[in-house]
């Protein structure tokens, strides 16, 4: 936890400063959207790495929260505070009826469940053109308000966003560390042993789920304040599929893991759009070879690398003296 | 009535698709428990061949047919042995990840190879609509059962009455037991791959002339075998046909009577349906675990 402590803290001032210094609006942006990104894989994280579970559809969390707070302040005029709980509430209900009856079985129900429902979603959002302008998109979702006070810059967005980020992880990091987080990895390597020790399995598993689903409706909602118009092109199966693709690229039992996931994926599209049409192509291949030869995702590859090295530097050191 | 059966034998035509992806992903399944998430750029390989082959050259169909199907069990194959094989000893999401990638891989190269517009495919038989009891059928949908039909029979025989056919459902049924008897395992698990993405690439080819081949067809296609292949089981190959006619007739039911926008989201109504009520599948049997 001394780690944590010290880790947070870095990326905390490093932030800040960074906050402070750049003026350039695109780092901003695509910070945000790497921050959003790392929120929702936090509690993915939290599911897969500690719980053992895999949601196929967490980008429809993301959405609900996105299209809860658009529709009611664009089309209703209710205050962006008000509708960032309404969305909390829509996201926690549609995820207690999709993991109630899945996690109450064992193996990967919840991920063909969420799966389904993730489809279900994006349908929905594409269809209902009265409600959310179906493929064109929902426009007019005024900026975040909280008290008085209006975000309207990247930078401003960054700052909340990343603060937001910052709290997520160090109630996170606390909360592996906590019993709760114990039981969730002990529930990890056997769900027998862990009933037998007398916890309600189902449950453990569920507050987890309803935890990383409110995490997406929470990144949802700030989303939709910062970009001010959203479409069903952001909440598809395959940006699920990107977010669990995160937290397997870090390494699936590290909060920290996923943010490098987060940051990887986030970033790395931007940087090949120089390659125009290859880019998707060139994201495969990437994808495919670090999985092959880094299998337990890059923060723990990567320092298993080092390591080997530096140990490899000491036999040699010792054998020349 | 005439309306009925109209929505039977749209969905008999798009069931007999999905029952052979969804068997597709039983193979797949069956020999390495990964759910293969690329399952679906095969069904699209398998109809860009044929766009290729039959409309752009002009191949004689049967030639064309052989070479599409051929061409994208090769593909299978060697999607196994580049990126499944060498990570064998991964865990088995990680292996899923890698499908994820492959099927982001094979979509970008296809939509580099054939580009972004839908390739037409010429029919393979007459145009002329048959009228039947009031309902109409094209030829295509007859000739896809009973493609379809003919490619499950000849994998059942290949299953039941070859030795390879045999090794293979003995490594499905237990691996470390197969091994024992001297069956090698690794050979059997590429096979696994090719014979699944030839069978959706029969899948793909067949559907061609009726949807056309674009690079990003195989994703919801790939979505919808799953879903059939969970309502069969995911085991079960004899699940996973029945769960496809099955969900493609639900699906086209739906379309007809509630609402041909939500068509899509159907599929996955009744997926969730199958997973609250009746989790291990129509035909799949409950796993039972030691401890």
């Amino acid at each position: 936890m001394k780690t944590n402590y010290l880790l947070w803290s870095l990326l905390a001032v490093g932030l800040f400063s960074f906050g402070v210094l750049n003026t350039n609006d695109y780092f901003f942006n695509v910070l945000n959207v790497l921050g959003l990104n790392g929120l929702i894989v936090i509690g993915l994280a939290l599911l897969m790495g500690y719980a053992g579970q895999v949601s196929l559809g967490h980008a429809a969390f993301y959405g609900l929260g996105a299209y809860t707070s658009g529709i009611l302040t664009a089309k209703y005029g209710l205050s962006p505070l008000l509708g960032l709980f309404a969305a909390q509430a829509v996201v926690l209900a549609s995820a207690l009826l999709i993991g109630l009856p899945s996690l109450r079985l064992k193996g990967h129900y919840l991920a063909m469940a969420t799966l389904g429902f993730g489809v279900i979603v994006h349908v929905i959002f594409k269809e209902t053109i009265s409600l959310t302008g179906g493929p064109s998109g929902l426009v007019g979702i005024p900026p975040l308000e909280v008290f008085g006070f209006t975000f309207f810059s990247s930078r401003q967005y960054f700052f909340l966003i990343w603060a937001v980020l910052l709290l997520t992880l160090l109630f996170s990091l606390h909360l592996a560390h906590s019993p709760f987080g114990r039981a969730l990895l002990a529930l990890h390597d056997s769900e027998a042993a862990t009933q037998a020790l007398g916890y309600d399995t189902g449950r453990l598993k569920l507050i987890v789920f309803l935890l990383s689903a409110s995490f997406a409706g929470l990144a949802g909602s700030l989303y939709a304040h910062f970009a001010m118009f959203i479409s069903p092109t952001s909440f598809t199966f395959l940006h699920s599929v990107k977010l669990v693709t995160m937290v397997v690229i870090g390494g699936v039992a590290s909060l920290w893991g996923a943010l490098i996931g987060a940051g990887v994926l986030s970033v790395l599209p931007e940087v090949l759009t120089v390659f125009e049409d290859y880019d998707v192509l060139i994201f495969g291949v990437i994808l495919v070879v670090i999985m092959i030869f880094l299998p337990e995702g890059l923060l723990k590859g990567l320092t298993t690398i080092w390591q080997k090295r530096k140990f490899h530097g000491q036999t040699q050191d010792s054998l020349s003296r | 009535m005439g309306e009925i059966l109209q929505y039977l034998l749209s969905g008999l035509t798009s069931g007999a698709i999905y029952a052979l992806i969804a068997l597709g992903f039983t193979i797949i399944y069956n020999a390495t428990e990964v759910i293969n998430f690329a399952q679906g750029e095969f069904v699209m390989l398998g109809a860009m061949f044929m766009a290729t082959f039959l409309g752009k050259l002009g191949l004689p169909l049967p030639v064309a047919f052989a070479l599409s199907v051929g061409l994208t069990a090769l593909v299978g194959l060697l999607v196994e042995r580049l990126t499944i094989y060498p990570a064998r000893r991964a865990s088995t999401i990680t292996l899923i990840i890698i499908t994820i990638g492959v099927s982001i891989l094979l979509k970008g190269l296809a939509m580099f190879i054939w580009g972004k517009d839908s390739l037409p495919v010429p029919a393979f038989v007459g145009e002329k609509p048959i009228s039947l009891f009031g309902a109409t059928i094209i030829p295509q949908s007859i000739l896809i059962l009973i493609v379809a039909l003919a490619s499950v029979l000849g994998l059942e025989f290949f299953f039941r009455h070859t030795t390879t056919g045999k090794a293979m459902r003995a490594c499905a049924a237990n691996r470390l037991a197969a091994r024992l008897l001297g069956i090698r395992v690794e050979p059997l698990i590429m096979l696994a791959f090719g014979v699944s993405a030839g069978l959706s690439a029969v899948a793909g080819v067949i559907i061609s002339p009726i949807t056309f081949a674009t690079y990003d067809m195989g994703t919801m296609l790939g979505l919808k075998g799953f879903a059939a292949a969970v309502l069969g089981g995911l085991t079960s190959s004899f699940g996973a046909v029945a769960g496809g006619f099955l969900l493609g007739i639900l699906e086209s039911l739906a379309a007809g009577f509630i609402s041909s926008a939500y068509k899509d989201a159907a599929a996955f109504v009744i997926l969730l349906l199958m997973l609250f009520l009746k989790p291990e599948g129509l035909f799949g049997q409950g796993e039972i675990k030691k401890l």
